[in-house]
């Protein structure tokens, strides 16, 4: 059947598809987490992130900077006033400041490791000369920055494409490793679906001409870098939504220590003995328990989403797109390419009564001869391997090549006028039937006993005489089906999408275990179908290439465009696959869902750190009025001082502890939403209770091992 | 603990259960507007609601309308109730000539608010106080009209869950009306005979005056109570008539009646659960609620009678049995009656205090440290352990939200409840309803204890606002600390001790009530129409399971965890150290400082 709907090849071997894990273990382009000139930035960074003006975007730690200072205030009036016993005080306003900084320094690292990404794909981005034809057919050198929309320019080999466009003559190959990291060429063409150039990108061989569709500054490459920056970062809505809920907590624990102390002027006042906590004490107090572990990582293990997916060599426009990914529940998933093999093969051709297998081979062959996808070439092969026809050259102007189209779902020649179609047997039929020939029924029946068996028939016809048919086996991709196993116990259905009759796309189906399919698919069926499922509540998924794929890609909540795809798919897309492999989908999914964890299971761990620095300050601060509470010490920590110190340094140290963490994301394991909850909140909510008591104790320990407290 | 008392716990708890479904489908049944058993019998009093007040039954309301009509609703009351209290000296049913003396402009205010905000929290004593037509037609009339109106809010953002791109969230006259004629007026009818029949007294005669076998003079108040104390429970109300509350024998003369009680304060709240699951279309929703309730109303009951039944080690000390056997009950018996005992007294006290109901059959001043902690821990929960009569139901939905809000992205996915995205909106409006809660108890409660006003001045008399408390110590910070507890958490029970009928402790405390009602419950109506409005997400296997006793733990822990790291500070201040100081010999006297008695 279609033989020009399959998705180009990746150019890849992929190395990611490990049936066991839905993410690969080796990264593309993956750089060592802490690379020393990332740090060297990022610590420089952390200092400038100290102004408050930027800080104020991040509630939690600015109400940390503001007790850091405050403290400081009170440390400097009581050097001046000659206070003695300034260890504690000093010490406290130390870490305060730390607190800030590594909080700083997490969301500076994982900002830093885009730049350093940008950097490297900025410095691809030179200006050059464009060899732009003017109107009347001259050929002038411009620079490539004075291009505009709608200009025309030609581009021969060991050219740099001056600009994003598309081909509209000729074919090259071009090498794409700038943006994909591959460094296999790929083929850009006039016409269909591999049409889409980007600027930066080098002509190895050929000669093209380009119509530029992109004014400078708002390329692909521009767009790419502005995005691993981060400089169009904007926060998600679930990322607001906790931001709010983290606001939130620290304005009641700023009403629970504020309070504190007209509660403890009280105490002191009833029980005779003892003093009201400093402001030392309370503001360390307050910075225990007001979320900072997820108030410094929160906008870091956004970034680290990002840049996570462009590890992978997809880029995401938004980090609402890879949010949106974890969320989905539909992934329509093309058949060829994703679920199967892309070279369907011809096996076999049945002719019709009264048709020799030579003839239909002949005409199979035929009209196969333009026909450059690896379906078509096989039908070549095959006719010559078994008939031991050989390749024929048609001469351009005795024939006409007609191309395949999603809509007539065939393609073919006319040559010495005679019109050859292959396609759909039910296109071909009622092709033969508006030819005003007869269609004999022995054809369905062929086809049809090819589609249960899982094989794709394809009919061929002569004008009005229906010749027969072609089978071209599919072949399932290995893991594929424990891959499509795996989503649905993570509770995402597979659609198998494909231009196969419903028959054809059964068996594959079935093989395939995906939960649904979408047979005869055309661009409008897809459509149709993201418009129910997201009608019923659900969030779909899709990957697409062709100009005809752009509005289900825009209606889409997640739309994977292929990079080799064209300018329209691309744009309406809000994700790129810069390797054009359509099955990174469930990759990115797998992704949006570890973001998703990973903000989750810091967030519960944050909120669960608390009731051990309960158990910490709580008997300190109070221990010279009411000293029975220090039962509550269970801790048996040295001093309060050391208590109170304790807590608030394991309180900065564990954001520097969780800061590979939220750069890596917790592991993800493609398990139940039950299971996986189970597993969580065992780990970071059970976990996040208990860890900061023996961390609280040995430093303590060590604080007192070492004369500080 | 005695196995005896633990058997009384098991049968309380026992016919809760019990009732949890047949009342929560009635009532499901009520709100969806579908016909029941009790339609033949009570439609047309609905219906002449509706004709006489305009009300057009199948015109819905927006949240924000919704919202409008029950704030309108509640100003009506609270004027009404307030001029009937100033005017009861010109109206009839006042056989003792209470006048507007005895109501000051700031009692009223402060006693108008407690009944309108189902607080019913009592600065007055009813018998001293009131006359039978204020009891009656001010105070009964709000003890319907709160708790219906506490249900309509419940059952409209249960409507937020259950509907799909809907604008409405239904009719809130509509819903008052409903809960009125099919659910509280037949229950209450029920209960007040029932109470008759215990010998809980019902008339309008002029109070009793007799003399004692010593020759003393007494004065036995006397009134329409048990017609009161029905709703007074069932609505979760909990303002007694007569300021001994349930602890007065003809409030609640019998066992009988005490489980009776206890049984109408949770009997509503326990069957919304159910009224929930149904409307949702998944029971097994509402179950899970009533687990969480059942756990945390298990914990504290046998927390509180553990530390009762322990008594105080220092009595102990004294030779006192502190065991119970040879008839004694053993524990700490100060402040409870000797009818209930120990364990239904520390029940009672759980009961009353994790439902917004308020009313008492004890002293919780004379708790131990710990057994009163349980109370005070309970308000300061926001009431989420059944809770008041819908206000229960939508403190837990305020939880649920925040529980599946922190956790739920755990499985991968932006949080959702019962297939509704978790987002901005949601998440605010929780925070906001948690916040002004915090807000109110904490900074309430620490103005209470520093500030002073001018001895004999207006404000309080006593001058500082610490010196009206009964203890000295933490325990003095636990009455304060309660106070506010009970007006913002609507409860309206009073630990004891403190005086707080002054213009200071009436306005604050009024002011608790109207935030702990109004700005809780307001945000959670926004959250309806937002959560109303948007689409449903199909349930499936990577959907965060919110039925299964792993979301029950979850929400228990997010409820005790949020409660806790809120009040843990002021708690370990009052209760816990005041714990750990009678453990080593000290305890906190009451102060009699004559400026207590200026009246």
């Amino acid at each position: 059947m279609s033989t020009t709907l399959m998705p180009p090849q990746a150019p890849v071997n992929n190395p990611h598809e490990d049936p066991t894990s839905l993410l690969p273990k080796k990264l593309v382009r993956a750089r060592p987490l802490f690379d020393p000139e990332i740090v060297r930035r990022a610590t420089k960074a952390s200092f400038a992130k100290l102004n408050p003006v930027t800080l104020l975007k991040n509630p939690v730690m600015f109400v940390v900077e503001v007790g850091a200072a405050l403290t400081t205030l009170y440390l400097a009036r009581d050097i001046f006033t000659g206070a003695r016993g300034l260890g504690f005080e000093i010490q406290i306003s130390i870490w305060l400041w730390f607190t800030v900084l590594f909080a700083n320094f997490a969301e500076a690292m994982a900002e830093a490791r885009g730049k350093a990404q940008a950097d490297t794909l900025r410095k691809t981005k030179t200006d050059v000369m464009a060899k732009r034809i003017t109107s009347s057919g001259k050929i002038e050198q411009v620079q490539g920055s004075a291009l505009r929309i709608g200009d025309i320019v030609t581009c021969e080999a060991g050219d740099l494409i001056p600009g994003d466009g598309e081909v509209i003559e000729g074919v090259a190959t071009v090498d794409e490793s700038v943006i994909t990291g591959e460094s296999a060429p790929v083929i850009r063409e006039s016409g269909g679906d591999r049409s889409a150039v980007t600027g930066g990108t080098r002509v190895l061989s050929d000669q093209v001409k380009i119509r530029i569709t992109s004014n400078p500054g708002e390329t692909f490459l521009d767009r790419m870098i502005a995005l691993v920056e981060g400089a169009e970062r904007q926060k998600t809505p679930n990322e607001i939504a906790l931001n709010i809920l983290i606001a939130g907590l620290t304005l009641i624990f700023l009403l629970a220590v504020i309070t504190l102390q007209p509660f403890s002027a009280f105490s002191v006042a009833q029980a005779g003995a003892g003093t009201v906590p400093t402001v030392a004490v309370l503001v360390s107090l307050l910075v225990c328990l007001i979320p900072t572990t997820i108030g410094g990582l929160l906008s870091a293990i956004g970034i680290a989403g990002m840049d996570r997916v462009m590890q992978h060599n997809v880029l995401a426009m938004s980090g609402k797109a890879v949010e949106a990914a974890g969320d989905v529940n539909s992934l329509l998933l093309d058949k060829t390419g994703t679920i199967t093999l892309g070279n369907r093969q011809a096996v076999e051709f049945l002719a019709v009564n009264g048709v020799s297998p030579e003839e239909l081979a002949d005409a199979a062959q035929l009209s196969s001869l333009a026909d450059e996808t690896p379906e078509g070439r096989s039908v070549v092969v095959l006719a010559k391997e078994k008939y031991g026809l050989r390749g024929r050259h048609i001469p351009e102007h005795e024939a006409t090549f007609i191309p395949f189209s999603a809509y007539t779902r065939m393609s073919g020649v006319d040559f010495e006028g005679r019109k050859l179609r292959k396609g759909a047997t039910d296109a071909i039929c009622k092709f033969v039937a508006e030819c005003g020939g007869q269609v004999g029924g022995d054809v369905q029946e062929m086809s049809d006993r090819i589609s249960r068996n899982g094989g794709t028939p394809l009919a061929v016809c002569d004008g009005k005489r229906l010749l027969g048919v072609i089978h071209l086996k599919d072949i399932v991709k290995g893991g594929m089906k424990e891959r499509i196993a795996q989503l649905r116990t993570m509770g995402i259905r597979s659609i198998m999408i494909t231009g196969d009759n419903p028959l054809t796309a059964a068996a594959i189906a079935g093989e395939a275990g995906v939960d649904d399919f979408l047979a005869q698919a055309t661009p409008k069926d897809k459509l149709e179908y993201i418009k129910k499922e997201q009608a019923a509540g659900r969030l779909v998924a899709m990957t697409g290439d062709g100009t005809n794929d752009a509005p289900a890609l825009a209606q889409a909540d997640v739309g994977l465009a292929m990079n080799t795809g064209t300018t329209a798919a691309k744009e309406a897309g809000n994700m790129v696959d810069l390797d054009s492999n359509p099955t990174k989908l469930i990759e990115v999914v797998a992704i949006g869902k570890q973001l998703l964890i990973t903000r989750g299971a810091l967030t519960t761990f944050s909120i669960a750190n608390d009731v051990a620095k309960y158990f910490a300050i709580i008997p300190a601060m109070f221990m010279a009025t009411y000293p029975v509470l220090g039962k509550l010490n269970i801790m048996n920590l040295h001093t309060p001082q050391s208590a109170v110190l304790a807590a608030v340094i394991f309180n900065a140290l564990i954001i520097i502890a969780l800061v590979p963490l939220a750069l890596r994301g917790v592991k993800y394991r493609p398990l139940d939403a039950a299971s996986l909850l189970r597993r969580n909140l065992l780990i970071y909510g059970i976990g996040g209770i208990i860890a900061p008591f023996p961390g609280i104790w040995l430093i303590d320990q060590l604080l007192v091992a070492l004369r500080l407290a | 603990m005695t196995s005896i008392g633990v058997l009384q716990i098991a049968i309380f708890f026992g016919l809760i259960l019990l009732c949890a479904k047949p009342l929560g489908s009635f009532m499901a049944r009520v709100f969806e507007g579908e016909r029941t058993f009790l339609h033949p019998v009570l439609r047309w009093l609905e219906v002449l609601t509706y004709k006489v007040s305009g009300i057009k039954e199948d015109v819905e309301q927006r949240w924000t309308t919704y919202t409008a009509a029950l704030l309108s609703f509640s100003i009506f009351g609270f004027l009404l109730t307030y001029v009937l209290q100033r005017a009861q000296g010109f109206l009839p049913l006042n056989p003792q000539h209470f006048g507007a003396g005895q109501v000051p402009p700031d009692l009223a205010f402060n006693t108008a608010t407690s009944f309108v905000t189902n607080t019913n929290w009592q600065a007055y004593s009813g018998e001293s106080t009131l006359s039978y037509l204020v009891q009656m037609a001010a105070l009964a009339v709000q003890n319907f009209a709160s708790a219906a109106a506490g249900m309509a809010v419940a059952v409209a953002l249960i409507r937020g869950f259950a509907r799909q791109e809907k604008k409405t969230v239904g009719n809130f006259w509509v819903d008052v009306t409903r809960a009125t004629v099919y659910v509280l007026l037949p229950i209450a009818i029920l209960g007040g005979l029932l109470y008759v029949s215990q010998g809980a007294i019902q008339n309008f005669k002029p109070y009793t005056e007799l003399t004692t076998v010593e020759g003393a003079k007494q004065v036995i108040a006397q009134g329409p109570v048990a017609s009161q104390e029905a709703i007074k429970q069932l609505g979760t109300n909990g303002g007694g008539f007569f300021n001994a509350n349930s602890a007065h024998p003809f409030e609640n003369p019998t066992p009988v009646s005490n489980l009776l009680a206890m049984f109408l304060i949770f009997v509503i709240p326990g069957a919304l659960t159910y009224t929930f699951g149904k409307m949702v279309g998944d029971t097994r929703q509402g179950w899970a609620i009533f687990a969480a309730f059942s756990v945390m109303f298990l914990i504290g009951v046998f927390v509180c009678y553990h530390f009762e039944q322990a008594g105080n080690p220092i009595v102990a000390n004294l030779g006192v049995q502190s065991t119970a056997g040879g008839g004694q009950p053993g524990g700490n018996m100060e402040g409870k009656e000797v009818r209930f005992g120990i364990a239904s007294s520390a029940l009672f006290a759980t009961v009353t205090t994790d439902a917004s109901c308020g009313a008492i059959n004890g002293w919780h001043d004379s708790y131990t440290a710990l057994g009163g902690l349980v109370p005070l821990f309970n308000m300061e929960t926001g009431e989420v352990i059944f809770g008041g009569v819908g206000a229960g139901l939508y403190g837990i939905l305020l939880y649920c939200i925040l529980a599946v809000f922190i956790a739920g992205l755990m499985v991968g996915r932006t949080p959702e409840y019962l297939g509704k995205k978790i987002e901005q909106k949601e998440v605010k409006m929780a925070m906001l309803a948690v916040i002004a809660t915090a807000f109110s108890i904490l900074v309430f409660t620490a103005l209470s204890s520093v500030i002073s006003f001018p001895v004999k001045g207006y404000w309080n008399p006593a001058g500082l606002a610490t010196a009206n408390l009964g203890n000295s110590g933490p325990h003095g910070l636990s009455e304060i600390l309660y106070a506010y507890s009970s007006g913002t958490g609507n409860n309206g029970s009073a630990f004891g001790g403190l005086t707080a009928n002054t213009p200071w402790y009436d306005l604050t405390i009024g002011l608790a009530m109207w935030i702990g009602r109004f700005l809780f419950l307001i945000p959670l109506l926004a959250a309806a129409g937002s959560l109303a409005a948007k689409k449903k997400i199909p349930s499936t296997a990577g959907t965060f399971p919110t039925h299964g006793p792993l979301f029950v733990g979850l929400l228990v822990g997010t409820v005790l965890i949020v409660g806790a790291l809120t009040f843990f500070p002021a708690l370990s201040l009052g209760p816990i150290v005041e714990h750990f100081l009678m453990h080593s010999g000290k305890l906190f006297s009451a102060i009699l400082t004559p400026h207590l008695f200026w009246s």
